[in-house]
């Protein structure tokens, strides 16, 4: 028999007597389950062994309960170091009545911070509300785990952007994965069936050695992850750039599908409603802050306490997926929210919080990988792969069923209760063994968190960096210096081939993969019998947001919806990943409201609707903050995915071509530009104009020639301009082209303009025989300015333009494909490393070791009161070149690695900072071996034994990653 | 009458669902098998499909091959019931035993998805018998663990029995000895592939149709088997 908590009992500090510690939860019922026979919250049998074998001594004499907090009001207690403020601190007293308990200090610590609250964003974010253009497809918006977008009568897409930089700089491989697994984990909480993933990433220098420690870990992760969930991954960025250097920023999208009446709310509805743990058993990953507090303040001698970054288990995650469908499907849970940051503190206080209800929590009763946690670890732990279900009484066997039949673990832990009986709000009530250990309002952490409208200046050196255009360097204005420039452009880092990336991702499982990298938007097939897809695309440019964060964004904007409306899709959504330094800086705050209001006002003159998104602030290394770096996702809705225009000009039988134009006007806009910055290193001047009105006209265009059958091929133009478009879409399908420069364009160094202007709004298309008059009337039409600009050439074998310059595809492909392969190793079997790949090296190396030293000495300033494992991770990045120089593939910096992990991360990891008050609690030095599973005894079902390997966790099992 | 094709679902299997389109293509009847469940359901053919079954983080399919499914379709492909593991299914069937050899970790170390040009070596057998010998195909191949290996004397079987069934052309993705892609059992009912021919049935979403010829191949020699 199943049954549920009770609802009725509620343990004061006097009905509590001693406290059993052993007793089982399952078979003995202690005074808060009074009349509970054969109670059986949890369905896996070693449960109860489980907290049979919990050590009972430890916080026998220290559990700070509630009581002792009435009782101890002048206890000092280590706020400050969890990074609260006085005033804060004072706050939660006040609404408590009381000293908090150590776990409800805990609680409001990471409920209050920067990563849950948002509080130095909410005052600019809310734009996005209040600019929001009418929208009858929008189902969920902002504040939900993600925006949920209506696109047939049946069917609803929801997808969101998320960011997982700092841990992804600590451990690449782990950081990566478990930001892919968080962001999947919303999408599933909405009712959908997660069906791709993108991940837009940026990197330091593509040849400084930490990079090379960073990016193939980085992208191992993705894939191992995303791969190993089965996911399609269809597309992203990969950007270099020295300002990221110590400061990837990793950011991860999922896209799910749900029929629209499955959607799904995080509400804890209906008192006695029974609240119940699915997923992973929960650990002392990610701990970050409270660990802090227990080893700085109440428990100096253990050193058990780690924070670290979390460790992904994508199998448990692939369960977890199926599982909630099957509830889902079978109308089992009343209400489901995910655990991500800041764990079961969160998703207990979201849930109740949105319901108005209360919750009364068993937390004993939590499935613990490590037997000795204490109740805030418990509360505070960010392990992998867990979702929080409210499920009615008579449905609870059912679910346990369903999680037993994809072998997971769900418990009931808590059941939901009555607000009171003068309307107030529910209280949130946990109990550790029979001891109230917390009891708050959980609104009081979800809503009334501290915000602030942060000082906000622009920045001093804008003015003179926007002086310094890029449109007054030297250009080359011979035809040996164009073709020169065409091959150096195309192998430059930021412009060269990514196939040595996005080869290790899956793009084809799933099967509705229409459109994927280097494609310039994803396409995915959502329903197979009447061929409705979508389309997505994420862009972001953090050089043109250094020099106007405003029209910065706004660009990024723009091409996010051009790259969507190239594959004949209608724009109809957007997200956001805002990835900025620290907000206590003035000008990074401006640099921040800046790119917000350019969004939303943006988003506005598109007529499409922000539908949710991320903040990750605190992105720098000492006082050098990263290029403001807004990454805009925008979603498209494709009617029949049959229709779709890909990039890659068209083979056709002999003698056959295509018309090629080009959409769009090109002016001399050279500033922030990939040109400047790969010839001159020059970041300076004014970004190039956009106009949003054009673009929404284009993409008009776009969709109706399309539709009718005008285009072969559509490529957007932005990083490199026309001339790497033209060597993209020639490279697809190995089909070359004749371009003859326009007259207003000859001349001087004016067929470069023409070449490499980074213009916005402008598409290169080719259009078949037959359909060139139709085109251009329709391009009239919609008031887009075109111009005809030269024929593919299918037989030709090589991208010529007129009285400039001819270079055979071959040629092209060499210089565009080397570059990654020469960086991070030639994944090639049997094939030497290219002699010119070795040439260049050495000269790459020898840039090498000056920015180095200078990121180091900047990492040292900022952690005057560092620990002495931040000095060891920068020594490994000292001594990382000497492994580079080892001829393996993939030899990547053991040691490096290795040092780099033991820097702790806080639980919001992308937040913290050396030298920002969060990351100062986060950095103290720690020692303590890697977490080690609680043995399991007794007979395990079939499905644990299948899940025993996968406790050990896949780095253990392919040490080969790590 | 419809052939009915089982399709194998592990926790973790994740190409079953384009394993059973790529048979509805095909114009057979997909039927759903579940790994604890060792009940074939009288199907007349079985298809393992890919994926990272019950995680492999242990070696990949050694613990699938302990599923209850796993029981009665190793006694039902000794007995001639057609078999087609692809990638994960291909591991599997190396740890059940019904094919010789393992799948090890690519020789580069990474994961590796690109589309693949192949040759077919083996019409004979249950799952190629549409193609022309030495036909060339473009499917796509995707894994981690692909590099087939076995020892001298057992690929020198292989190859003088006429049981390699596909090679590796214009590049080998994983480092297989002897540019091996497929593999089959004596019988020729059991055949072992790396890439995913699921993934090349449609033109929307594959780089070519010549997937399909594995799967139409099943229903000819179903056809002409004996009932």
């Amino acid at each position: 028999m199943t049954t549920h908590p009770d609802p009725a009992v509620r343990p004061t500090p006097g009905d509590s007597p001693a406290v059993p510690f052993a007793a089982p939860v399952a078979s003995q019922p202690g005074p808060v389950d009074p009349d509970r026979p054969g109670a059986e919250p949890a369905r896996h049998p070693d449960q109860a062994r489980h907290a049979q074998s919990a050590p009972a001594g430890d916080w026998a004499h220290g559990l700070d309960t509630v009581p002792r907090a009435v009782e101890t009001p002048d206890e000092l207690q280590p706020y400050a170091e969890l990074g609260l403020r006085d005033d804060e601190y004072d706050r939660i007293r006040h609404i408590l009545g009381r000293r908090p308990t150590q776990a409800e200090l805990a609680m409001y610590s990471i409920m209050w911070s920067e990563h849950c609250s948002y509080k130095s964003s909410k005052v600019h974010l809310r734009q996005f509300g209040e600019k929001a253009p009418p929208s009858d497809r929008l189902l969920a918006g902002i504040g939900e785990n993600a925006g949920v977008v209506r696109v047939s009568d049946e069917l609803a897409v929801t997808f969101k952007v998320e960011s997982h930089n700092h841990p992804s700089f600590v451990e690449p491989y782990q950081g990566a994965a478990t930001g892919v697994g968080g962001i999947v984990r919303d999408i599933l909480a909405m009712g959908a069936r997660p069906v791709a993933v993108m991940d837009p990433l940026r990197f330091g220098a593509a040849d400084h050695p930490d990079t090379g420690r960073v990016l193939p870990g980085v992208v191992a992760g993705v894939g191992g992850y995303g791969n190993c969930l089965g996911l399609p991954n269809i597309g992203g960025e990969v950007v270099f750039d020295p300002c990221y250097q110590g400061n990837p920023l990793v950011n991860a999208l999922c896209l799910g599908v749900l029929p629209v009446d499955r959607l799904q709310k995080k509400e804890a509805t209906g008192p006695g409603n029974v609240v119940v743990l699915m997923g992973a058993r929960t650990g002392r990953d990610g701990i970050g802050g409270v660990s802090v507090l227990a080893s700085a303040t109440f428990d100096e001698g253990s050193e058990q306490r780690r924070p670290s970054v979390q460790v992904g288990d994508p199998f448990m995650e692939k369960l977890l997926i199926e599982a909630c469908l099957e509830l889902y499907e079978a109308e089992l849970v009343v209400g489901i929210q995910d655990l991500g940051g800041a764990g079961l503190t969160c998703a207990l206080t979201e849930t109740a919080a949105s319901a108005g209800t209360g919750m009364r929590v068993w937390l004993e009763r939590v499935p613990l990988r490590e037997a000795s946690m204490e109740p805030q670890e418990i509360l505070a732990s960010e392990s992998q792969e867990r979702m929080l279900l409210v499920v009615a009484p008579d449905k609870l066997e059912a679910v346990l069923k369903t999680a037993e039949k994809w072998g997971v673990w769900a418990t009931a832990i808590g059941e939901v209760t009555a607000p009171s009986p003068d309307g107030r709000p529910g209280r949130l009530v946990v109990t550790w063994r029979d001891q109230l250990v917390v009891d708050v309002p959980p609104g009081s952490l979800v809503d009334d968190g501290p915000v602030y409208a942060r000082p906000m200046r622009e920045p001093a050196d804008l003015i003179l960096l926007q002086a310094d255009r890029a449109e007054t360097l030297p250009r080359p204005s011979t035809p040996e210096a164009l073709r020169e420039t065409v091959l150096r452009m195309i192998a430059s880092p930021n412009l060269a081939d990514k196939g040595w990336v996005t080869e290790q991702y899956d793009r084809y499982v799933l099967g509705n993969t229409v459109l994927a990298q280097p494609e310039d938007a994803g396409v995915i097939r959502i329903d197979e019998r009447t061929g409705l897809g979508v389309a997505l695309s994420l862009d972001g440019n953090g050089r043109y947001a250094r020099l106007d964060p405003y029209h910065g964004t706004r660009l990024a904007l723009a091409e996010a919806y051009r790259n969507v409306a190239v594959t004949g899709a209608k724009p109809i959504a957007v997200t956001n990943c805002l990835n900025f330094g620290s907000p206590e800086d003035p000008g990074v705050m401006w640099q921040f409201a800046e790119a917000v209001r350019g969004l939303a006002d943006g988003c506005q003159e598109l007529g499409i609707p922000v539908t949710g998104g991320n903040v990750s602030f605190y992105n720098q290394t000492g006082a050098a903050a990263i290029h403001p770096t807004p990454v805009v996702g925008v979603l498209g809705v494709l009617d029949d995915v049959a229709a779709r225009v890909p990039m890659g000009f068209v083979p056709r039988p002999a003698g056959e071509h295509d018309q090629l134009f080009l959409l769009g006007e090109t002016h001399v806009e050279l500033s922030g530009s990939e040109w400047a910055w790969v010839t001159h290193e020059h970041l300076g001047g004014i970004p190039p104009q956009v106009d949003l009105g054009r673009e929404r006209q284009l993409a008009e265009l776009l969709a109706e020639a399309g539709r009718v059958g005008h285009l072969s091929s559509a490529h957007d133009l932005s990083d490199g301009g026309l001339a790497q478009g033209l060597v993209e879409s020639c490279l697809r399908r190995g089909v070359g082209a004749v371009v003859a420069v326009p007259e207003q364009f000859a001349g001087g160094s004016m067929p470069f303009v023409f070449l490499f202007s980074e213009s916005a709004g402008r598409v290169l298309v080719s259009v078949p025989r037959g359909h060139e008059k139709a085109f251009t009337a329709l391009c009239a039409a919609h008031g887009v300015p075109w111009e005809a600009i030269g024929i593919t050439d299918p037989a030709g074998g090589a991208l010529e333009v007129h009285g400039q310059f001819r270079i055979g595809l071959d040629e092209l492909r060499a210089a565009h494909t080397a570059t990654l392969p020469r960086l991070f190793g030639n994944s090639e079997l049997a094939e030497a490393d290219a002699p010119v790949a070795q040439a260049s090296a050495p000269v790459a190396d020898a840039d090498a070791p000056g920015g180095q030293a200078d990121a180091l000495v900047a990492q040292a300033d900022a952690d005057v009161d560092a620990p002495v494992t931040q000095a060891d991770a920068a020594v490994a990045v000292v001594d990382a070149p000497v492994a580079q120089a080892a001829p393996v593939a993939d030899a990547g910096f053991p040691g490096a690695r290795d040092a780099a992990a033991a820097v702790p991360v806080t639980d919001e990891g992308e937040q913290a900072t050396p030298g920002a008050p969060e990351a100062a609690d986060a950095l103290a030095p720690v020692d303590a071996p890697a977490p080690v599973d609680a043995p399991v005894t007794g007979q395990p079902t079939e499905a644990e034994r299948a899940a025993e390997p996968a406790e050990a966790g896949p780095g253990d099992a392919r040490p080969d990653q790590r | 009458m419809t052939a009915r094709v089982g399709v194998v679902t592990f926790p973790g299997s994740l190409d079953d669902g384009d394993a059973a389109r790529a048979v509805r293509i095909a114009g057979a009847e997909p039927v759903r098998l579940w790994h604890g469940d060792p009940d074939l359901q009288g199907v007349d053919a079985v298809v393992l499909p890919g994926g990272f079954s019950y995680g492999d983080y242990l070696r990949c399919g050694a613990i699938a091959r302990f599923a209850p499914v796993m029981e009665t379709l190793v006694d039902a492909a000794r007995g001639g019931l057609p078999v087609l593991g692809i990638c994960n299914g291909f591991q599997i069937l190396c740890e059940a035993h019904l094919l010789p050899g393992a799948l090890t970790r690519n020789q580069h170390l990474h994961f590796r998805n690109r589309d693949q040009r192949l040759r077919i070596e083996a019409t004979g057998t249950a799952w190629t018998n549409a193609f022309q010998p030495g036909q060339e195909v473009l499917v796509p191949v995707k894994n981690g663990e692909g590099c087939y290996v076995a020892d001298a004397a057992t690929l020198d079987r292989l190859e003088g029995e006429g049981r390699v069934v596909a090679r590796y052309v214009d590049g080998n993705p994983n480092g297989s000895q002897r540019d091996i892609a497929a593999i089959t059992n004596p019988a020729g009912n059991v055949v072992g592939i790396m890439p995913h021919p699921e993934h090349a049935v449609e033109a929307l979403t594959g780089p070519s149709l010549d997937g399909l010829g594995f799967f139409t191949s099943v229903l000819k020699h179903l056809v002409g088997a004996p009932a």
